[in-house]
Protein backbone atom coordinates (compact mmCIF):
# COMPACT_ATOMS: atom_id res chain seq x y z
CA UNK A 1 0.00 0.00 0.00
CA UNK A 2 2.60 2.36 0.77
CA UNK A 3 5.14 2.09 -1.67
CA UNK A 4 2.23 2.21 -4.40
CA UNK A 5 1.10 5.79 -2.48
CA UNK A 6 4.53 6.65 -1.87
CA UNK A 7 5.01 6.63 -5.96
CA UNK A 8 1.83 8.56 -6.90
CA UNK A 9 3.46 11.86 -4.26
CA UNK A 10 6.68 11.63 -5.19
CA UNK A 11 6.44 12.58 -8.74
CA UNK A 12 4.86 15.75 -7.85
CA UNK A 13 6.94 16.93 -5.38
CA UNK A 14 8.40 20.43 -6.00
CA UNK A 15 10.69 23.03 -3.89
CA UNK A 16 9.19 23.33 -1.02
CA UNK A 17 11.07 26.87 -0.57
CA UNK A 18 8.96 27.85 -3.73
CA UNK A 19 6.15 27.35 -1.91
CA UNK A 20 7.31 29.34 1.55
CA UNK A 21 8.73 31.93 0.08
CA UNK A 22 5.45 32.53 -2.17
CA UNK A 23 3.14 32.18 0.56
CA UNK A 24 5.52 34.81 2.17
CA UNK A 25 4.95 37.26 -0.51
CA UNK A 26 0.81 36.90 -0.62
CA UNK A 27 0.97 37.65 3.22
CA UNK A 28 3.11 40.89 2.58
CA UNK A 29 0.96 41.93 -0.08
CA UNK A 30 -2.26 41.53 2.15
CA UNK A 31 -0.34 43.28 4.78
CA UNK A 32 0.04 46.30 2.23
CA UNK A 33 -3.36 45.71 1.01
CA UNK A 34 -5.29 45.60 3.92
CA UNK A 35 -5.30 47.73 6.95
CA UNK A 36 -5.64 45.92 10.00
CA UNK A 37 -4.76 42.10 10.46
CA UNK A 38 -8.18 40.63 11.08
CA UNK A 39 -8.94 41.87 7.71
CA UNK A 40 -5.63 39.55 6.12
CA UNK A 41 -6.80 36.63 8.45
CA UNK A 42 -10.08 36.98 7.09
CA UNK A 43 -8.74 37.01 3.51
CA UNK A 44 -6.14 34.48 4.13
CA UNK A 45 -8.95 32.28 4.88
CA UNK A 46 -11.17 32.94 2.36
CA UNK A 47 -8.50 32.32 -0.31
CA UNK A 48 -7.96 28.82 1.48
CA UNK A 49 -11.17 27.82 1.56
CA UNK A 50 -11.11 28.76 -2.60
CA UNK A 51 -8.19 26.51 -2.89
CA UNK A 52 -9.49 23.79 -0.30
CA UNK A 53 -12.55 23.36 -2.56
CA UNK A 54 -10.51 22.01 -5.38
CA UNK A 55 -7.93 20.41 -3.50
CA UNK A 56 -10.10 18.24 -2.32
CA UNK A 57 -10.49 16.40 -5.50
CA UNK A 58 -7.25 16.65 -6.15
CA UNK A 59 -6.56 14.43 -2.60
CA UNK A 60 -9.51 11.86 -3.30
CA UNK A 61 -8.34 11.23 -6.88
CA UNK A 62 -4.82 10.67 -5.96
CA UNK A 63 -5.25 8.89 -2.43
CA UNK A 64 -7.94 6.53 -3.55
CA UNK A 65 -9.77 7.28 -0.10
CA UNK A 66 -13.59 6.72 0.43
CA UNK A 67 -15.93 8.25 2.47
CA UNK A 68 -15.65 8.29 6.35
CA UNK A 69 -17.30 6.69 8.97
CA UNK A 70 -16.55 9.02 11.68
CA UNK A 71 -15.05 12.02 13.03
CA UNK A 72 -11.86 10.26 14.05
CA UNK A 73 -11.16 8.53 11.04
CA UNK A 74 -11.44 12.22 8.97
CA UNK A 75 -9.07 13.34 12.06
CA UNK A 76 -6.44 10.19 10.62
CA UNK A 77 -7.34 11.06 7.30
CA UNK A 78 -6.19 14.71 7.21
CA UNK A 79 -3.05 14.45 9.58
CA UNK A 80 -1.48 10.95 8.50
CA UNK A 81 -2.24 11.16 4.56
CA UNK A 82 -3.50 14.61 3.54
CA UNK A 83 -0.53 16.53 5.31
CA UNK A 84 1.76 14.37 4.62
CA UNK A 85 0.64 14.67 0.94
CA UNK A 86 1.14 18.32 0.61
CA UNK A 87 2.70 19.46 3.17
CA UNK A 88 5.33 17.04 4.28
CA UNK A 89 4.51 16.81 7.50
CA UNK A 90 2.48 14.67 9.94
CA UNK A 91 0.82 16.31 12.83
CA UNK A 92 -0.31 14.53 15.84
CA UNK A 93 -4.03 14.22 16.97
CA UNK A 94 -4.68 14.95 20.06
CA UNK A 95 -6.69 16.12 22.77
CA UNK A 96 -10.12 14.82 21.95
CA UNK A 97 -13.29 16.18 23.35
CA UNK A 98 -15.28 13.61 25.25
CA UNK A 99 -18.09 13.80 22.70
CA UNK A 100 -15.67 13.24 20.08
CA UNK A 101 -16.32 16.35 17.93
CA UNK A 102 -13.62 18.09 18.62
CA UNK A 103 -9.64 18.01 18.41
CA UNK A 104 -6.20 19.44 17.64
CA UNK A 105 -3.71 19.05 15.05
CA UNK A 106 -0.45 19.49 16.60
CA UNK A 107 2.39 20.76 14.26
CA UNK A 108 5.96 20.36 15.09
CA UNK A 109 6.94 22.08 11.82
CA UNK A 110 5.08 24.42 10.22
CA UNK A 111 6.38 24.44 6.25
CA UNK A 112 4.73 27.57 5.48
CA UNK A 113 6.36 29.49 8.76
CA UNK A 114 10.02 28.35 7.55
CA UNK A 115 11.99 31.80 7.14
CA UNK A 116 9.41 33.85 9.11
CA UNK A 117 9.51 36.01 12.10
CA UNK A 118 6.26 38.27 12.56
CA UNK A 119 7.24 41.88 13.10
CA UNK A 120 5.90 43.86 16.81
CA UNK A 121 3.05 45.43 14.83
CA UNK A 122 1.33 42.16 13.37
CA UNK A 123 0.72 40.59 16.92
CA UNK A 124 -2.71 39.33 15.37
CA UNK A 125 -2.25 38.30 12.61
CA UNK A 126 -2.69 34.54 12.13
CA UNK A 127 0.05 33.93 9.55
CA UNK A 128 -0.91 30.61 8.37
CA UNK A 129 -4.76 31.18 7.82
CA UNK A 130 -5.01 29.95 5.26
CA UNK A 131 -4.48 26.31 6.06
CA UNK A 132 -7.93 26.83 7.98
CA UNK A 133 -9.69 27.83 5.18
CA UNK A 134 -7.98 24.96 3.27
CA UNK A 135 -9.15 22.27 5.49
CA UNK A 136 -12.84 24.38 6.12
CA UNK A 137 -13.01 24.27 2.18
CA UNK A 138 -12.14 20.88 1.79
CA UNK A 139 -14.33 18.75 4.41
CA UNK A 140 -17.44 21.07 3.04
CA UNK A 141 -17.13 19.45 -0.02
CA UNK A 142 -17.53 16.20 1.24
CA UNK A 143 -20.25 17.53 3.41
CA UNK A 144 -18.84 18.50 6.44
CA UNK A 145 -19.48 21.61 8.30
CA UNK A 146 -16.32 22.15 10.92
CA UNK A 147 -14.77 25.09 12.69
CA UNK A 148 -11.20 25.63 12.15
CA UNK A 149 -8.84 27.98 14.06
CA UNK A 150 -5.36 28.64 15.52
CA UNK A 151 -5.67 27.82 19.03
CA UNK A 152 -1.40 28.50 19.49
CA UNK A 153 1.32 29.34 17.03
CA UNK A 154 5.04 29.59 17.66
CA UNK A 155 4.79 32.51 15.32
CA UNK A 156 3.07 34.56 18.24
CA UNK A 157 5.35 32.31 21.24
CA UNK A 158 3.47 29.30 21.75
CA UNK A 159 5.57 26.41 22.04
CA UNK A 160 3.41 24.37 19.69
CA UNK A 161 1.24 25.33 16.52
CA UNK A 162 -2.20 23.82 17.37
CA UNK A 163 -4.91 23.73 14.91
CA UNK A 164 -8.39 22.85 16.68
CA UNK A 165 -11.02 21.22 14.54
CA UNK A 166 -14.84 21.12 15.98
CA UNK A 167 -17.63 19.40 13.81
CA UNK A 168 -20.89 21.19 13.56
CA UNK A 169 -22.77 19.49 11.66
CA UNK A 170 -23.45 17.14 8.56
CA UNK A 171 -24.46 18.95 5.28
CA UNK A 172 -27.53 17.28 3.53
CA UNK A 173 -26.95 16.35 -0.04
CA UNK A 174 -28.96 17.86 -2.47
CA UNK A 175 -29.11 20.85 -1.48
CA UNK A 176 -26.07 23.08 -2.54
CA UNK A 177 -25.54 26.55 -0.69
CA UNK A 178 -28.12 29.05 -2.47
CA UNK A 179 -30.51 26.49 -4.39
CA UNK A 180 -33.97 26.58 -3.38
CA UNK B 1 8.72 19.18 1.26
CA UNK B 2 5.57 20.71 -0.53
CA UNK B 3 3.51 19.43 -3.44
CA UNK B 4 2.94 21.24 -6.32
CA UNK B 5 -0.76 21.17 -6.78
CA UNK B 6 -1.22 23.33 -3.40
CA UNK B 7 1.34 26.01 -5.23
CA UNK B 8 -0.39 25.69 -8.71
CA UNK B 9 -3.87 26.66 -6.48
CA UNK B 10 -1.93 29.39 -4.86
CA UNK B 11 -0.73 30.62 -7.35
CA UNK B 12 -4.34 31.03 -9.32
CA UNK B 13 -5.37 32.45 -6.02
CA UNK B 14 -3.04 35.22 -5.85
CA UNK B 15 -4.12 35.96 -9.36
CA UNK B 16 -7.18 36.24 -8.31
CA UNK B 17 -6.50 37.81 -5.29
CA UNK B 18 -4.33 40.77 -7.27
CA UNK B 19 -7.03 41.42 -10.01
CA UNK B 20 -9.83 41.36 -7.64
CA UNK B 21 -8.57 43.74 -5.28
CA UNK B 22 -7.56 46.15 -8.14
CA UNK B 23 -11.07 45.41 -10.14
CA UNK B 24 -13.11 46.47 -6.68
CA UNK B 25 -11.05 49.76 -6.08
CA UNK B 26 -12.04 51.11 -9.42
CA UNK B 27 -14.92 48.96 -10.82
CA UNK B 28 -14.24 48.84 -14.48
CA UNK B 29 -10.36 47.47 -15.06
CA UNK B 30 -8.43 49.72 -18.51
CA UNK B 31 -5.06 48.90 -19.42
CA UNK B 32 -3.91 51.00 -16.93
CA UNK B 33 -5.37 48.87 -14.34
CA UNK B 34 -4.01 45.66 -15.87
CA UNK B 35 -0.43 46.77 -16.02
CA UNK B 36 -0.83 47.66 -11.83
CA UNK B 37 -1.80 44.50 -11.75
CA UNK B 38 0.74 42.71 -13.38
CA UNK B 39 2.97 44.96 -11.84
CA UNK B 40 2.09 44.02 -8.11
CA UNK B 41 2.24 40.02 -9.11
CA UNK B 42 5.95 40.66 -10.85
CA UNK B 43 6.95 42.68 -7.54
CA UNK B 44 6.05 39.41 -5.77
CA UNK B 45 7.45 37.27 -7.82
CA UNK B 46 10.58 39.36 -7.59
CA UNK B 47 11.01 39.06 -3.97
CA UNK B 48 10.75 35.51 -4.35
CA UNK B 49 13.06 35.05 -6.88
CA UNK B 50 15.79 37.00 -4.44
CA UNK B 51 15.30 34.70 -1.73
CA UNK B 52 15.28 31.52 -3.93
CA UNK B 53 18.59 32.37 -5.48
CA UNK B 54 20.36 32.63 -1.91
CA UNK B 55 19.34 29.04 -1.24
CA UNK B 56 20.25 27.89 -4.46
CA UNK B 57 23.40 29.19 -4.84
CA UNK B 58 24.59 28.23 -1.41
CA UNK B 59 26.79 25.54 -2.60
CA UNK B 60 27.60 26.28 -5.98
CA UNK B 61 30.91 27.88 -7.91
CA UNK B 62 30.52 31.18 -8.29
CA UNK B 63 30.21 32.36 -12.01
CA UNK B 64 32.33 33.68 -14.91
CA UNK B 65 30.08 35.67 -16.28
CA UNK B 66 26.98 36.21 -17.62
CA UNK B 67 26.83 33.80 -19.76
CA UNK B 68 27.68 31.67 -16.86
CA UNK B 69 24.70 32.82 -14.96
CA UNK B 70 22.22 32.69 -17.78
CA UNK B 71 23.00 28.44 -18.12
CA UNK B 72 22.77 28.38 -14.28
CA UNK B 73 19.55 29.98 -14.57
CA UNK B 74 18.07 27.59 -17.48
CA UNK B 75 19.10 24.50 -15.79
CA UNK B 76 19.80 24.17 -12.05
CA UNK B 77 17.48 27.07 -11.13
CA UNK B 78 15.12 26.35 -13.92
CA UNK B 79 14.38 22.29 -12.51
CA UNK B 80 14.93 23.55 -8.74
CA UNK B 81 11.56 26.12 -9.58
CA UNK B 82 9.40 25.11 -12.45
CA UNK B 83 10.67 21.05 -12.50
CA UNK B 84 11.95 21.07 -16.02
CA UNK B 85 14.99 22.38 -18.08
CA UNK B 86 14.43 25.30 -20.40
CA UNK B 87 14.23 23.84 -24.15
CA UNK B 88 16.17 26.61 -25.65
CA UNK B 89 18.62 28.99 -24.79
CA UNK B 90 19.14 32.00 -27.33
CA UNK B 91 21.34 35.29 -27.25
CA UNK B 92 22.72 37.97 -28.90
CA UNK B 93 25.65 38.46 -27.17
CA UNK B 94 24.53 41.39 -26.06
CA UNK B 95 22.64 40.89 -23.15
CA UNK B 96 19.47 39.61 -24.64
CA UNK B 97 18.20 35.76 -24.08
CA UNK B 98 15.54 33.98 -25.00
CA UNK B 99 14.13 31.12 -22.75
CA UNK B 100 12.30 28.71 -24.54
CA UNK B 101 10.40 26.66 -22.20
CA UNK B 102 7.75 24.01 -24.20
CA UNK B 103 5.98 23.01 -21.48
CA UNK B 104 6.05 26.07 -18.69
CA UNK B 105 4.75 24.01 -15.83
CA UNK B 106 2.08 26.71 -15.10
CA UNK B 107 -0.28 26.86 -18.21
CA UNK B 108 0.12 23.35 -18.68
CA UNK B 109 -2.93 22.85 -17.05
CA UNK B 110 -4.90 25.50 -18.66
CA UNK B 111 -4.99 24.64 -21.71
CA UNK B 112 -2.96 23.56 -25.17
CA UNK B 113 -3.52 25.42 -27.80
CA UNK B 114 -5.11 29.07 -28.23
CA UNK B 115 -7.65 28.74 -25.60
CA UNK B 116 -7.50 31.43 -23.01
CA UNK B 117 -4.35 32.81 -24.70
CA UNK B 118 -5.31 36.62 -23.60
CA UNK B 119 -5.13 35.00 -20.01
CA UNK B 120 -1.85 34.05 -20.39
CA UNK B 121 -0.04 37.21 -19.17
CA UNK B 122 -1.41 37.12 -15.70
CA UNK B 123 -0.38 33.82 -15.05
CA UNK B 124 3.40 34.55 -16.44
CA UNK B 125 3.73 37.95 -14.51
CA UNK B 126 4.78 36.47 -10.96
CA UNK B 127 7.44 34.17 -12.58
CA UNK B 128 8.83 36.62 -14.70
CA UNK B 129 9.51 38.31 -11.24
CA UNK B 130 11.11 35.10 -9.94
CA UNK B 131 13.61 35.22 -13.20
CA UNK B 132 14.55 38.97 -12.46
CA UNK B 133 14.56 38.67 -8.73
CA UNK B 134 16.82 35.68 -9.33
CA UNK B 135 19.07 37.65 -11.61
CA UNK B 136 19.18 40.89 -9.59
CA UNK B 137 20.83 38.67 -6.63
CA UNK B 138 23.04 37.67 -8.53
CA UNK B 139 24.14 40.79 -9.89
CA UNK B 140 22.19 40.99 -13.39
CA UNK B 141 19.63 44.39 -13.57
CA UNK B 142 17.28 43.28 -16.03
CA UNK B 143 13.53 43.32 -17.48
CA UNK B 144 11.88 39.90 -17.98
CA UNK B 145 8.95 39.54 -20.61
CA UNK B 146 7.07 36.41 -21.27
CA UNK B 147 5.34 35.98 -24.75
CA UNK B 148 2.98 32.84 -25.84
CA UNK B 149 1.41 32.40 -29.07
CA UNK B 150 0.52 28.83 -28.11
CA UNK B 151 -0.05 27.16 -24.96
CA UNK B 152 2.22 25.76 -22.44
CA UNK B 153 5.01 26.85 -24.77
CA UNK B 154 6.25 29.89 -23.45
CA UNK B 155 9.40 32.04 -24.53
CA UNK B 156 10.47 35.01 -22.00
CA UNK B 157 12.64 37.35 -22.97
CA UNK B 158 15.90 38.93 -20.39
CA UNK B 159 17.47 42.01 -21.11
CA UNK B 160 20.15 43.00 -19.39
CA UNK B 161 20.10 46.10 -18.00
CA UNK B 162 23.73 47.44 -18.59
CA UNK B 163 24.86 49.75 -15.99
Amino acid sequence: MSRQSNRTTDSKKMNSELFTLTYGALVTQLCKDYENDEEVNKQLDKMGYNIGVRLIEDFLARSSIGRCQDFRETADVIAKVAFKMYLGITPSVTNWSPAGDEFSLILESNPLVDFVELPDNHSTLIYSNLLCGVLRGALEMVQMAVDVKFAQDTLRGDSVTEIRMKFIKRIEENLPAGDE
Amino acid sequence: MADESLFDFLHMEIVAHVYKEQQSSKGEMDNKDRAVCISVLEGMGFRVGQGLIERLTRDSPSFKDELDIMKFICKDFWTKVFRRQVDNLRTNHQGTYVLQDNKFVLLTQMSSGKQYLDQAPKYLAFSCGVVRGALSNLGLESVVTAEVSAMPSCKFQVVIQKL
